[in-house]
């Protein structure tokens, strides 16, 4: 293993961000802060709460997900895209280094960043909302493995991507629409028998879920199948990344 | 046997467009020597390079460095090579140090900072260490590549035609770096378009067009084997035609008639220079000066290159 390698990536990867803190961090909280505001004290006051929940502690795990996915997505995408289009990749290609390595440094540092921005949502939610954590090793367990899965997906994006436009559309077109109905806002319950079925099609629904049972104990889905399910996603987008750098897909010719 | 620390043994390269760049390429370069790849664009030089460095699969054949295949103990090569691309490819929103501690990691490497200090001093960027690289002129960007490429200590540097948008002091700073690294026995393998260059600081030179390598040699014997001659004659009197003991040799006679240029070739059986001279003798023609010129790399190099067409 070519640890300083991995460090090295990693590192600056991370770096990145700090370069630009009001669209890494600053932003993605700043937004959060406004759903918090709207759904959870201006509306969420007139409305009953779930399960035992008020409506704005109800939308906090629906929210933190919502923000981790869109943003890692388009984080980890970035981190490998940039060095395509400007053509700095070509250090990291001739380096002593193997598909694996590159691919932990990338994701590891997409998926750190992630996990920050999702704590710093969460500490920033106490401030609007009181809510309380039931099993907080699950939740970071959930929180991880998502960062981790939506890192790859980024990662993906970013060496499949062939121009800017392309590298938003996943982003904006599939993951944002996906996280909104995945019952980030409400709970699958609500809605009438045959939206129901057809939800269980959107994987963010057993993210969303895993991830909200960590805070209150309830679920849409059973606790099991979430994990199975966020798992899968895992290994899927493992075997994809394996099969481009084995192809050399759009890497190398 | 030799040392040979780049060995590229029958390499084709077919791209995906179905474009052959590489046509069955023989290459060995010799620990610690300077090799200049010459050829005209397009000719293969950095598709060559890409592979060896591992940018680019290897078509059919092998390439060894080090003794080390680049597929099969590629990390072992790697470890060996620095690269400093054809194209200013860089993070510019990096900072200059920033970037050299990642080089020098990424190739595997433990955290020196004397070190690159010295590399960043070598190539005057010691004072920019703290700049973002967006704000760094073209040619301290190119610099910054070099560095880059140094930053791991590798034994063998590949500069793909360093010199292409940069001025004469960065030019002459450049050579200086080149022969302070060969100093310490670093192979320097650099493409290039200016000949002069080749000329100037390379042990070998091949030459390089369609993908095929035309021929490798001792940049003295190269210059021995191909280079032509020059005789140059000057009259004290204009003449208007070749006197008839001359004519049976093919002279050039410029404008006003004081000039006569004779080609020959160094090397060949027809060096007839003695015959030409007393020719000139019996004719009675008076000199006022005699001059040989050789031709250079650049001649021999389109010549070459008329040939192979
Ligand atoms: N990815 C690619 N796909 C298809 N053809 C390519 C690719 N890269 C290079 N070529 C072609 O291969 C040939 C050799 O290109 P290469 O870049 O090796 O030339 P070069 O000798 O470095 O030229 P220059 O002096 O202009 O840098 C060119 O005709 C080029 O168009
Ligand atoms: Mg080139």
């Amino acid at each position: 293993m070519n640890w300083y390698a991995i460090k090295a990536i990693y590192l600056s990867e991370l770096h990145r961000s700090w370069r630009t803190p009001l669209q890494s961090i600053a932003s993605p909280v700043l937004s959060t802060s406004l759903y918090f505001i709207v759904f959870g004290s201006a509306i969420g006051s007139a409305m009953t709460s779930i399960g035992g929940v008020s409506y704005g502690a109800f939308i906090i795990p629906g929210l933190i997900m919502l923000m981790v996915l869109t943003e890692t997505t388009s984080n980890a995408s970035f981190g490998i895209y940039m060095p395509k289009w400007s053509g700095a990749i070509y250090e990291v290609l001739s380096a002593p280094v193997s598909a694996f390595e590159i691919v932990v440094g990338y994701v590891g540092a997409a998926a750190t960043k992630s996990i920050i921005l999702a704590m710093l949502i969460l500490l920033t939610a106490r401030l609007f909302v009181d809510y309380s954590i039931l099993h907080p090793l699950w939740m970071m367990l959930f929180l991880v493995l998502t960062c981790i899965t939506f890192s790859m997906l980024g990662f993906i994006l970013g060496v499949v991507a062939d121009g800017f436009e392309k590298l938003q559309v996943i982003p904006l077109m599939v993951v944002t629409p996906l996280a909104f109905l995945g019952g980030t806002f409400y709970s699958i319950s609500m809605l009438p028998e045959f939206w129901q079925k057809v939800t269980l099609f959107n994987p963010v629904v057993y993210l969303v879920s895993g991830f909200r049972w960590s805070f209150y104990g309830t679920a849409d889905v059973s606790l099991t199948f979430s994990l199975v399910m966020i798992s899968t996603f895992l290994l899927i987008f493992l075997l994809f990344i394996w099969w481009i750098f084995k192809t050399g897909y759009k890497v190398k010719v | 046997m030799e040392d040979h620390i780049i060995d590229v043994r029958n390499l084709s390269k077919q791209y995906p467009s179905g474009f052959q760049a590489l046509k069955q390429v023989n290459l060995q370069i010799k620990r610690g020597e300077i090799f200049a790849l010459l050829g005209p664009n397009g000719a293969g030089k950095t598709t060559l390079i890409s592979i060896i460095c591992g940018l680019v699969n290897v078509g059919e054949g092998e390439v060894l460095v080090g003794g080390y295949d680049v597929v099969k103990q590629y990390r072992q090569a790697r470890q060996q090579i620095g690269l400093v691309p054809q194209e200013l490819a860089i993070d510019v929103f990096a900072f200059v140090w920033n970037t050299m501690v990642f080089s020098r990691g990424v190739f595997g490497k433990p955290r020196d900072d004397a070190y690159l200090e010295e590399i960043l001093k070598a190539l005057s960027l010691w004072d920019k260490r703290h700049a973002k690289i967006q704000f760094l002129s073209g040619g301290m960007k190119r610099r910054v590549l070099i560095a880059k490429a140094l930053a791991h200590e590798p034994e063998i540097l590949f500069l793909d035609e360093p010199t292409a948008g940069v001025d004469v002091e960065l030019r002459r700073d450049m050579w200086r770096l080149v022969e302070k690294l060969r100093q310490r026995g670093t192979t320097i393998i650099l493409t290039t378009h200016y000949i002069e260059e080749a000329e100037e600081i390379a042990d070998r030179i091949g030459i390089i067009n369609n993908g095929e390598i035309l021929l490798v040699d001792n940049k003295r014997d190269l210059m021995k084997k191909l280079g032509r001659k020059q005789l140059i004659l000057q009259l004290q009197q204009p003449i208007s035609q070749l006197p008839k003991e001359l004519q049976k040799f093919v002279f050039d006679i410029d404008e006003d008639g004081k000039k006569l240029t004779y080609d020959y070739d160094d090397n060949q059986s027809n060096n007839n220079v003695t015959e030409v001279l007393a020719a000139i003798h019996r004719s009675g023609i008076e000199l006022s000066d005699v001059q040989t010129k050789q031709s250079t790399l650049e001649q021999i190099f389109v010549g070459l290159l008329e040939e192979s067409k």
